[in-house]
């Protein structure tokens, strides 16, 4: 039996990502997330990593660049303005296709808005962000254990697509006390030798870039290989949970804190004797689409709730191609939806 | 190499082991192309080609990383010095050369330009100062002098609401970390020989470990200047050595 520890989310993340191997940490002090550099400030010299407070989020993001392009397993984290000035550096590093992990611990926007914990960055994070044809994987994590776990395996993943990974939380788990089992690393390697940037010692020199100024021999040539490498992440990499979908007639769909909220709305309309199931994408990006529509097809009505405007429901409305009514329950500007609302909502179903 | 004393001697030209047998891309009587060449000898002298890492910035030297046999990296427009602290973070025994023009590291990476100054990173940043942004055709840089006609000065520099020109080696020099800052020129035959010094003493202090080096390196742009390349030296020269004193500003590699 491994020990149950009882650690806050965000610091749960920095042990998950020295767990990892990541060495190299580069951050800029941002609320709801500053627990992230402080744990790496005090952890990483205790393990022979680095700590760098960067000057700014751009600078963090680049400093990410340099080491991912040495070869490092390395991370930022940030919340949700400092993610926007990211943007820049990451569609350079997708560019680049070099693995890295970025933790988004999103609050309220528009604007500097507030400190407290939102869900108002799906849309930068899962359609784009920044310029160009690229994708993130994107993982929503709703308990502190799943921090870990993510934190873990998102290592993983950005090693072995060559790609951005990001860790898409939000202020209220990543302040959450709650229970886990710290997970074991995964032992698996990966070789960069081939491309990373170690000095040209007896080898032809290794170049990391994305200006490729000639349109047919070059630049359309990375977006279809980085295009085919998206779709065999889409076959290989979607994780989405489900709770109680099958004899459900209503679906209520939400991610990271929300579907917490919707499994406890499910658990009170079955005891009302309403049928209730959640269904809960864990990738983001890859969303999973095919799953969804199998989970929901004969439902009489799906309930999308989110901590935004309702960004996800685009995704959801897709994947059933429009074929059930879907209702919204969402609260912005860093509101939590209220457990009573989502259950009275779904009561109106069968008035 | 022949073992031809004589000819050793007489030989005052020659490619540098560390870069490629190529042309360059930059125009005729551009500075760039000299710095790389002083760049590459030094490598070659000093021995660390297969240890060196060229961080390029983007501007007219996006590739410098073509014409040396070196690993290189891109860096977004101004991120050089941010780049070149991951790579360096990763591996402390590297050599990590950030090169970057004047646009670059004093308007959009100024931030990333001071920051890195003053943690006193182990790289050596190499600045290509040539009054203007070449790259995009002309435009004022923050090097750009008084009254001085670019694109987007067509006037002149108009120092009442544009400023005057950022003096990068002064600026710097008011840190405490950085060991080594100097300005050169690339304008004639003895300032190449002292910019090529100022370059070697920059990679010997990173090679010992001793922190920061920033050579200022004055270059021509007579493209964007509106000049035959000789005209350009002259200018670089009688207009842009006054405004930007050469010489060393800190040697603590010496001490
Ligand atoms: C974020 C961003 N903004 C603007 C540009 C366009 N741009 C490319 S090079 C350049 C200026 C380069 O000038 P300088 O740094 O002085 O170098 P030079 O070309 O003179 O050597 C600019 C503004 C860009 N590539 N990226
Ligand atoms: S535009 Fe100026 S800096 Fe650029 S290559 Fe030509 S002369 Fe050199």
């Amino acid at each position: 039996m491994s020990d149950k520890l009882l650690m806050k989310g965000n610091e749960v993340i920095g042990e998950a990502a020295i767990i990892a191997g990541c060495r190299h940490y580069f951050g800029y002090p941002i609320t709801p997330q500053n627990e992230i550099p402080a744990y790496m400030a005090a952890r990483m010299p205790e393990v022979g990593g680095v700590f760098v407070q960067a000057e700014s989020e751009v600078a963090a993001i680049n400093m990410v660049l340099g080491a991912a392009a040495a070869g490092a397993r390395v991370m930022t984290s940030s919340s949700s303005p400092g993610i926007s000035l990211k943007q820049e550096g990451i569609s350079y590093l997708s560019a680049c296709e070099l693995p890295a992990v970025i933790v988004n611990m999103m609050r309220g926007g528009p604007g500097l808005g507030n400190i407290a914990g939102a869900q108002g960055d799906y849309f930068q994070a899962t359609k784009g962000g920044g310029h160009g044809d690229y994708r993130l994987i994107v993982l929503a994590p709703a308990t502190v254990q799943e921090m870990a776990d993510y934190t873990v395996q998102a290592f993983d993943l950005a090693d072995k697509y060559r790609t951005v990974v990001m860790i898409l939380g939000d202020g209220h788990i990543g302040q959450m006390s709650e229970p886990l089992v710290l997970p074991k690393p995964t032992g698996k390697t990966f070789d960069k030798s081939a491309w990373s940037l170690t000095g040209a010692k007896g080898r032809d020199q290794h170049i990391v870039r994305s200006l490729l100024l000639y349109p047919e021999d070059e630049l359309e040539k990375l977006n279809i290989r980085l295009q085919e490498k998206y779709k065999l992440i889409t076959k290989n990499e979607i994780l989405y949970k489900t709770y109680m979908t099958d004899d459900a007639d209503y679906l209520l769909i939400g991610f990271g804190m929300c579907s917490r909220l919707a499994r406890g709305a499910c658990d009170v309309l079955r005891k009302k004797g309403l049928k209730a199931g959640m269904f809960r994408p864990v990738t983001l990006w890859p969303f999973p689409s095919a799953e969804l529509a199998k989970a929901a097809a004969g439902k009489k009505k799906i309930l999308v709730i989110e901590m935004n405007a309702g960004q996800m429901i685009e995704d959801v409305n897709l994947a059933i191609g429009c074929s059930i009514p879907v209702d919204f329950v969402g609260r912005m500007g860093g509101m939590v939806p209220e457990l009573e609302t989502i259950v009275e909502r779904v009561e109106t179903y069968v008035k | 190499m022949s073992s031809n004393t004589r000819i050793k001697e007489q030989l005052i030209m020659k490619r540098p082991d560390s870069m490629f047998e190529m042309k360059n891309h930059y125009c005729p009587g551009c500075g760039h192309g000299i710095i790389h060449n002083m760049l590459g000898e030094c490598i070659d002298e000093l021995g660390v080609q297969e240890n060196t890492i060229l961080v390029a910035p983007v501007g007219c030297a996006v590739m410098a990383f073509l014409y040396f046999k070196m690993d290189g990296c891109e860096a977004p427009h101004g991120r050089v010095p941010a780049v070149a602290t991951g790579i360096k973070r990763v591996h402390p025994d590297k050599i990590v050369l950030a090169y970057q023009g004047d646009g670059d590291l004093l308007a959009i990476g100024m931030a990333e330009t001071i920051h890195a100054a003053n943690r006193g990173e182990n790289i050596t940043v190499i600045f290509v100062n040539n009054a203007n942004y070449g790259m995009t055709g002309g435009q004022m840089a923050p090097t750009t002098l008084p009254g001085q006609r670019t694109k987007t000065t067509p006037k002149g520099r108009n120092t009442s609401t544009e400023g005057f020109p950022i003096k990068a080696c002064e600026l710097i020099n008011t840190l405490e970390a950085p060991v080594f800052i100097e300005r050169c020129s690339v304008h004639n035959v003895p300032n190449i020989r002292k910019t090529k010094r100022a370059l070697k003493k920059a990679l010997e202090n990173q090679i010992e470990k001793r922190g920061y080096s920033f050579v200022e390196v004055l270059s021509m742009c007579p493209t964007n200047w509106g000049m035959q390349p000789v005209d350009g030296t002259k200018w670089l020269e009688e207009s842009m050595i006054p405004a930007f004193p050469l010489g060393n500003f800190r040697d603590r590699g010496a001490e």
